[in-house]
């Protein structure tokens, strides 16, 4: 199969992926800042994407993307790194033009995934999964609503640990995107000369507005401003 | 070879024909004005009688004028012939008759496709069963190994550094001519015959040159369909340049590199091949002997250069093209690992050297700079399309120059000598190879040289950028601008470029025959190696175009013509006693020369060797020089051989093993170039003797006694080799004095 | 011209390619500033010959930035600090007198040290093999004309073409790839008609053979075109991709 035996094949998955979670993340970011503007609006899109089969599908195609995404990547510099071989160089240094963070998107795509699971936790476990899981017992028993997420971002941004957390998660991720997007359309072979600098204009700015988008949620509230 | 009969014979021969022709243009001239006569008769009542008696007056005249010309041109060559075959009697000098060089019969335009239609071939089946070593993956090993193969021959091919694309053919930058005429200016393969054999000063052989000049078309059919990207214009057909000693544009090129395509595209051609089987590749290897069996060349003894082990390989024939022995001059333009032990081991196994005293000088190259030097390094020749070549007017301000006193840009211009453009008005700044770098020579021995070292000229741009403007010469050179820079760490676009002549290209090399079979049968040399098409002196971008020629569209079909008597040959084990000889004695030199452990590491003696070359045998030679150099060398000789210092082993990879082995080779082949021009008692193309010039310093050839390809056959250690000679006589061209004054 | 450097080099030293090698340092002094980078390393063999050790084993030959063969990892980058050329281009200007230089061999699994900083790079020969070519004989071929090609067409795929097969791609690159030498032979030969009839087979053959040969993925870092002394873009490895993909789907 050329998808796991050719280099090009293997880069394919990672780019198709990778696009993939680059379209989630720019959904997850618009809908995140509705918060912004009107708690209800966020906690009705919440109440769309909960426990209905087009949600469960979209979350469970979201996930073997992910999964994929992560073993691709782990295949991937396993066996880059069997072919620099047993030497190392002892002397390395920064070659103009290229970019600290394609040197090292596997170290970034480990602390996105670290964050990650924080994340699915603070927020993933306490919606959805409950919904999956409990249904609507739940509030009935006292407890936060699973689809009132606006409650569930008051609650944890109002902590400015948690706010700072989620920053340094984010500029991580910016990093990793600035190089995932315009890669993956490099990978799949969506590029020339020309379009090769605007391509990798156009990833950073991209890559830029989601990051604005999410990051604009924590530092609302380390600004001390709330949504409820 | 001729006996003295034949020799007279041949004289006789001559002067008969001599005389026919002599009486045929006479018969013509009276059977002529006969007519004339006749037809006079019929009008001798006309009005315009006086009219037709005057033309036929001036027609009688005319024909008479040419029988006169003829005659003297066959009294001329009858003259010449006799003179050059007394001496050559007397002397009891071998001679090789065009019926030795295989020069087919029939009209110049002809030899070729009639050579074709009645040469041997091989058929299909038994191509199999034949195995072609070829030495060498430039231009012409790699085509010749790729083209073999295509034929269904198995091909053992041998390469010195790590891959076949490595050869220093990929370093020529200017480009490669062809007939094709596509800008429609009047170009043919005449004339590229032609200006071939003028540019090389008469003293190639006509048959081969045309052949090059036929074949040259094909090399560019070829590349193309390779995909090797020639420049285009915005029509998308192929683009062409000019260059020096033409009056046609037929020069193909790829940017700055058409060296480096042309050998991609072999290249490529050849690992087709490998990758298919029919070519077994062998890099860093080097050959170290051919094997001699009943006369016939069977195989060769190599060095592994990782291991250090010698091998041996039996093939059919062998094909060397292993390129020029430019490097005997320590410094030259060419590759670390250009050599000429290939040619020496041929030499030495009885194949004759050629022309060794040929060698060509380039004017534009960036000046020596210190004593740690390794190499030269070329700057195209395109350059002198816009630059202009000068030094100071005045002795006082070259000093001044030299000393950092004073920089070039101060100098007035009444200040200073455009040498080149005064000497010569007509060609001015675009004077073949050979006369710029004498002229360069000159002035700098005269003591107007410039740079730290006083052997520089400037090369001056400060016209060229105000007449066109400095993006259009960035456009034109800017990477050999950025490559000057690099090395020098001086802005030509605003201080002017120094340039110095240097070792180049080497026209001569092993004698091949019109098969490119060298005297060994068998034994076949292709490319700069052999001796054959460019004469005296090469011109511009006909390097890369006779290496392909060679290795595309000569080579496989002439080998065809020897390998078709060799299919019921089984193929000999190489435990055969001339194997086990060849190699011993080779395994036996390495000893010595790692026994020697003497005092002097191995670049020290070459660089002697180098300074003695390029004192006496570069650019000015004199017998008196000669003589010295013959002494010098036979002293750097003995040096060598006795306080030489290798470090390490035979065993594995010991690159100073190998430069001592090549140094040794050198050695020999600036003995033969220094006793080749010594006997060369005239100048012609890159070989200058200072006693025969003309009043205003030019060459002065001598076509009475040295039209002739000197020929030297190896008589063993210590003893003096034999000369031979292939006289040149041009049956379709007339001779001239080069003159690029007006 | 009067200055000079003194200098202290970093030398990789190794004996064979299963042999373990170590750094060896050698002082050097009274280096002129206009001897190139190899002229350095001549003399710095000079010296270790007069004092009756081992030269250092480097690959070089044309020393005009053209035949790829010269190959050292200098200070950190391959051919040295300085951008746009090879080792023997560089010149001994771009370093301080006093100046530490450290010389290592390209390091890739594909790439095994012969020894000292030779490497053997047959690897890429055996790419080329693959299907690095036009399938056409000797002979029987159209007139050069016959076929025009667009000026842009040509130019690009002479700036591909001008690849050295030096291997410092591969030597910079983080994953010892060799996408870029890969794509600069398969881009040359896809944007001319020549080339365009085999362009999908020569893809797929020339890349299974370079993943046989134990590349690396590329990542599209682009160091290695950062690095590549002939400036060869990565936009040709968008082509490969391009190329390789859309004939795995036509299959």
């Amino acid at each position: 199969m050329w998808l796991i035996h050719s280099s090009i094949g293997r880069k394919v998955i990672m780019s198709v992926t990778g696009i993939f979670l680059i379209l989630f993340l720019t959904f997850h970011s618009i809908m995140n800042v509705t918060v912004l503007f009107s708690a209800q609006v966020y906690n009705d899109i919440c109440e769309i994407l909960g426990a209905n089969w087009y949600a469960i599908l979209g979350t469970g195609a979201l996930a073997l993307g992910f999964v994929l995404h992560i073993l691709y990547a782990l295949y991937l510099t396993l066996l880059n790194l069997k072919a620099r071989g047993k030497d190392r160089y002892a002397v390395t240094q920064r070659q103009e033009g290229v970019a600290w963070a394609s040197k090292n998107m596997f170290v970034l795509g480990l602390i996105i995934f670290g964050f990650l699971v924080l994340h699915l936790f603070n927020f993933w476990a306490k919606m959805q999964l409950v919904e999956l899981t409990h249904g609507h017992g739940w509030v009935e028993a006292g407890l936060p609503n699973p689809q009132e997420g606006a409650f569930f971002i008051n609650e944890l941004f109002s902590n400015p640990v948690y706010s700072i957390i989620y920053i340094v998660w984010l500029a991580a991720l910016w990093f990793h995107l600035t190089h995932g997007v315009w890669s993956s359309l490099q990978s799949i072979g969506v590029n020339n000369k020309t379009w090769l600098p605007r391509v990798k204009c156009v990833a950073n700015v991209y890559s830029t507005i989601i990051i604005i988008l999410f990051m604009a949620i924590p530092v609302y509230f380390l600004l001390g401003f709330r949504v409820l | 070879m001729a006996k003295k009969e034949d020799i007279f014979d041949k004289a006789k021969e001559a002067v008969n024909k001599a005389a026919e022709v002599i009486k045929d243009t006479a018969e013509d001239l009276v059977e002529n004005v006969q007519e004339l006569v006749e037809d006079v008769k019929d009008f001798i009542e006309d009005d315009k009688t006086k009219q037709v008696v005057a033309s036929v007056k001036n027609a009688g005249e005319k024909i008479a004028q040419t029988a006169k010309e003829s005659a003297a041109n066959v009294s001329e060559t009858i003259k010449t012939t006799t003179q050059r075959v007394v001496a050559d009697v007397k002397n009891d000098t071998k001679i090789i008759t065009r019926k030795d060089a295989k020069i087919p019969e029939g009209p110049l335009a002809e030899k070729w496709s009639n050579y074709k239609a009645h040469q041997k071939l091989v058929n299909p089946a038994n191509k199999r069963r034949l195995d072609v070593i070829v030495v060498g993956t430039g231009l012409a090993g790699a085509s010749a190994a790729a083209s073999l193969a295509e034929m269904g021959f198995n091909v053992l091919n041998f390469c010195i550094q790590d891959s076949p694309r490595r050869a220093h053919s990929i370093a020529a930058q200017g480009g490669i001519n062809a007939a094709k005429n596509y800008p429609n200016d009047g170009d043919s393969v005449y004339r590229l015959f032609y200006d071939t054999i003028k540019g090389g000063d008469y003293r190639a052989r006509e048959a081969n040159v045309y052949r090059l000049a036929e074949v040259s078309n094909n090399i560019i059919d070829q590349c193309v369909a390779q995909g090797v990207p020639f420049a285009r214009d915005y029509g998308g057909l192929l683009d062409n340049r000019s260059f020096g000693g033409a009056q046609v544009s037929r020069t193909f090129y790829a940017k700055g590199q058409t060296g480096q395509q042309l050998l991609l595209g072999a290249y490529s051609a050849l690992s087709r091949q490998v990758g298919k089987g029919t070519v077994k590749l062998y890099v860093r290897y080097e050959m170290l002997d051919v094997v001699v069996i009943d006369g016939r060349a069977r195989g060769i003894i190599a060095r592994n250069l990782v291991t250090g082990k010698t091998e041996r390989f039996f093939a059919h024939a062998v094909v060397v093209g292993t390129g020029g022995y430019g490097n005997a001059f320590f410094l030259s333009t060419n590759a670390m690992t250009s050599n000429g032990s290939a040619a020496i081991q041929m030499y030495k196994k009885g194949a004759y050297f050629a022309n060794p005293a040929y060698a060509q000088i380039h004017p534009t190259c960036i000046p020596v700079h210190g004593d740690y030097q390794s190499k030269l390094t070329l700057m195209s020749e395109s350059l002198r399309n816009d630059g202009r070549i000068w030094v100071p007017k005045k002795k006082e301000d070259a000093e001044a120059i030299r000393a950092g006193k004073l920089k070039p840009t101060d100098l007035k211009e009444e200040d200073r000598d455009y040498y080149l453009e005064r000497r010569y008005p007509a060609f001015g700044n675009l004077v073949p190879r050979d006369v710029a770098s004498r002229a360069a020579k000159e002035r700098c021995d005269a003591g107007f040289g410039v740079g730290n070292t006083g052997l520089a000229v400037y090369l001056d741009f400060s016209e060229a950028i105000n007449r066109l403007g400095e993006n259009v010469v960035r456009a034109r050179y800017g990477n050999l601008f950025q490559m000057y820079e690099k090395i020098v760490d001086d802005n030509p676009y605003k201080t002017p470029m120094m340039i110095y002549p240097a070792i180049h290209y080497t026209m001569g090399g092993i004698w091949v025959d019109y098969e490119l079979q060298t005297s060994v049968k068998g034994l076949f040399c292709i490319g700069e190696a052999n001796f054959s098409d460019h004469g005296a002196n090469r011109l511009g971008a006909s390097a890369l175009m006779q290496g392909l020629a060679d290795g595309y569209f000569v080579l496989p079909y002439t080998i065809q013509n020897y390998l078709a008597d060799q299919i019921q040959v089984p193929r000999i084990s190489t435990d055969r006693e001339e194997f086990e000889q060849a190699e011993k004695a080779i395994n036996e030199r390495i000893a010595k020369i790692m026994s020697i452990q003497g005092k002097y590491s191995v670049d020290h003696i070459h660089r002697e060797l180098g300074l003695v070359m390029w004192d006496y045998v570069g650019m000015g030679r004199t017998a008196e020089g000669l003589k010295i150099a013959l002494e010098k060398i036979q002293a750097i000789r003995n040096e060598f051989w006795t306080n030489v210092y290798v470090p390490g082993k035979s065993e594995g990879l010991n690159v100073e093993l190998e430069k001592a082995l090549r140094l040794a080779d050198f050695i020999e082949i600036g003995e033969l170039m220094a006793r080749d021009a010594l006997l060369r008692e005239e100048s012609c193309g890159g070989h200058f003797r200072e006693e025969y010039q003309t009043p205003e310093g030019e060459a002065l050839r001598n076509d009475e006694k040295f039209s002739f390809v000197s020929c030297w056959k190896y008589t063993g250690e210590g003893s003096e080799p034999e000369l031979v000679k292939e006289p040149l006589d041009y049956e379709f061209i007339v001779r001239q004095q080069r003159n690029y004054k007006a | 011209m009067e200055k000079v450097l003194n200098l202290t080099l970093k030398v990789w030293r190794q004996n064979g390619p299963k042999v373990k090698g170590a750094f060896e340092t050698y002082k050097l002094d009274g280096i002129s500033p206009d001897c190139s980078f190899l002229e350095m390393m001549d003399i710095l063999n000079e010296k270790l010959i007069s004092e009756h050790k081992e030269p250092v084993a480097f690959d070089h030959d044309c020393r005009e930035g053209i035949c790829g063969m010269c190959s050292m990892y200098i200070n950190g980058h391959p051919h040295g600090p300085d951008g746009e050329i090879t080792t023997c281009q560089l010149h001994m200007r771009n370093f301080k007198d006093g100046a530490t230089i450290t010389i290592e061999p390209w390091r890739s699994a594909a790439f095994p040290v012969i020894k000292d900083l030779m490497v053997d790079r047959g690897a890429f020969d055996k790419i080329i093999q693959a299907g690095g070519y036009v399938s056409v004989n000797t002979g029987g071929v159209p007139d050069g004309n016959a076929i025009p090609i667009p000026k842009p067409a040509a130019d690009e795929a002479m700036d591909a073409a001008s690849c050295i097969g030096c291997g410092a791609c591969v030597a910079a690159c983080k994953n010892g790839s060799a996408m870029l030498f890969l794509s600069a032979k398969v881009s040359q030969l896809a944007l001319l008609p020549q080339g365009r009839v085999e362009a999908a087979h020569r893809a797929k053959a020339m890349l299974a053979k370079m993943d046989e040969l134990g590349f690396g993925n590329c990542t599209n870092t682009g160091a290695c075109e950062a690095e590549c002394p002939k400036n060869v873009s990565i936009s040709h490895i968008a082509r490969l991709n391009r190329e390789f993909i859309s004939a795995k789907f036509k299959d």
